[in-house]
């Protein structure tokens, strides 16, 4: 299965490097977000949970672009097909798409995060940077999850720029809840200590479970 | 052991039946010519064969191998060149080729092999979109042989192909291959086939070894 998963992966980021539909458009979008957001609250800076809010509005809706191009390139010049006539294990399509996801998602965060603390973040992300790059990495894990399900299944109907935002944001509201929890201290003036466990172990079971549901009913998901 | 088996098999999309009840079997080596109007279920059966549809009804084997139940066992045996390449737009035609080889687990020397076969080596790191649909045709057909499948389903292979383009890629569709071959042109799939289908709404008209020219035309009319 470690064969199909790397060339999967390898041919998703070659495609991502040559077309840059993906990440470049989920950069722009939350920058966007950030200077409507700006204007909107009519506040030069924010900090605490209204940051967290922010934040993970923001990089949930920035995902949804992503999720909605995922299988674009399978579905539109046959690589379902392609894939589906080799002698390789179908989960490993879950396992390369969902890792390409959650690359995309990190790839992201380091612009975004950063745009954030120049455009919107009162106090400095220093001191709270390491926790906070934690909390990102387990929460991206299962955006990439649900994300690589909701796409395979929404890209097989005609409504799929439809289908995604409305099963992708429900499943990802225990997701966005333990996200901005747990950024919430992080991002105020000192928050380097400020990081609660029981948030990142929400987040990590919340992985955990959805990861093997993916598992489980992802090859379903394949079949005409 | 027959190549392929299937008794009484079909399948339908809703309400409407794509094949109803075909039979017949094929012995390894030999080539079945599938001929039928549009919409005839040629397509519908290529798709079962190809472990990529399941049969509604009926029993399908391939290689010995029941399908859908036994699909594993046979993927990466068949060869299938539909009416999509199968290849993306955006990568070279290397990169593709490279991409099934992984997946197939072919080493990448049998790539140059097929792109010099198919007169392809020279536009080897170009993107696909922007090839010729003859070269296009040429490129799918490296990828459908790519792993040497001992099963070649075949939709009009030679479509959009110019006469020196056929002539490269011809040889690659032959060999020691069992092949389900598509094609509107009555003339060459009859010279090319041991077993003929003919498709009439999605039943099968007739099953032969032996079929008149004119018996296949009649299935147009």
């Amino acid at each position: 299965m470690r064969h199909a998963i790397a060339a999967l992966i390898r041919k998703d980021v070659r495609l991502e490097l040559r077309t840059r539909e993906s990440v470049p458009a989920m950069v722009l979008f939350s920058l966007g977000t950030f200077v409507l957001f700006h204007f909107a609250l009519d506040e030069r800076e924010v900090s605490g949970a209204l940051a967290a809010g922010i934040l993970w509005v923001t990089l949930l809706f920035a995902a949804v672009l992503g999720i909605n191009r995922l299988f674009v390139a399978e579905r539109e010049e046959g690589g379902f097909d392609g894939f589906l006539l080799a002698p390789v294990d179908r989960t490993s399509l879950f396992v390369a798409k969902a890792t390409v996801l959650f690359g995309f998602l990190v790839a992201v965060e380091v612009f975004v995060v950063a745009a954030f603390a120049v455009l919107l973040l009162g106090p400095s992300p220093w001191a709270g940077l390491p926790a906070l790059a934690l909390v990102l990495v387990v929460a991206d894990a299962g955006i990439a999850v649900i994300g690589t399900l909701v796409g395979a299944l929404a890209v097989q109907t005609r409504a799929r720029d439809l289908l995604v935002p409305l099963l992708a944001l429900p499943l990802s509201i225990p997701l966005v809840i333990a996200g901005a929890r747990a950024c919430a201290p992080l991002l105020t003036a000192g928050g380097g200590d400020g990081l609660e466990a029981r948030w990142l172990l929400v987040l990590g079971l919340y992985d955990l479970v959805f990861g093997l549901l993916a598992y489980a009913i992802f090859d379903f998901l394949l079949e005409e | 052991m027959r190549a392929i088996e299937l008794a009484d098999v079909g399948r339908a999309y809703g309400d409407r039946i794509a094949l109803a009840g075909v039979t017949l079997d094929v012995e390894r080596g030999e080539t079945l010519a599938v001929f039928g109007a549009n919409g005839a279920g040629k397509t519908t059966l290529l798709r079962i064969l190809a472990t990529l549809l399941r049969p509604h009804r009926g029993v399908a084997r391939v290689l010995g191998h029941e399908l859908p139940r036994e699909g594993w066992a046979v993927r990466g045996k068949i060869g299938f060149l539909g009416h999509a390449p199968l290849l993306y737009r955006d990568l070279t035609v290397r990169e593709n080729l490279r991409y099934h080889a992984r997946l197939h687990r072919v080493g990448f020397e049998r790539i140059d092999e097929l792109l010099d076969a198919v007169g392809l080596r020279a536009r080897g790191d170009d993107p696909v979109h922007t090839l010729s649909r003859g070269m296009l045709q040429r490129a799918a057909v490296c990828r459908t042989v790519l792993h040497a499948p001992e099963v070649l389903l075949l939709d009009e292979p030679l479509a959009g192909l110019d006469p020196g383009a056929v002539a490269l890629v011809d040889p690659l569709l032959r060999g020691p291959a069992t092949r389900v071959l598509i094609s509107h042109d009555v003339e060459h799939g009859l010279a090319e086939a041991d077993v003929v289908l003919g498709l009439r709404g999605g039943r099968a008209a007739f099953v032969a070894r032996d079929v008149s020219e004119a018996d296949v035309r009649a299935l147009y009319a």
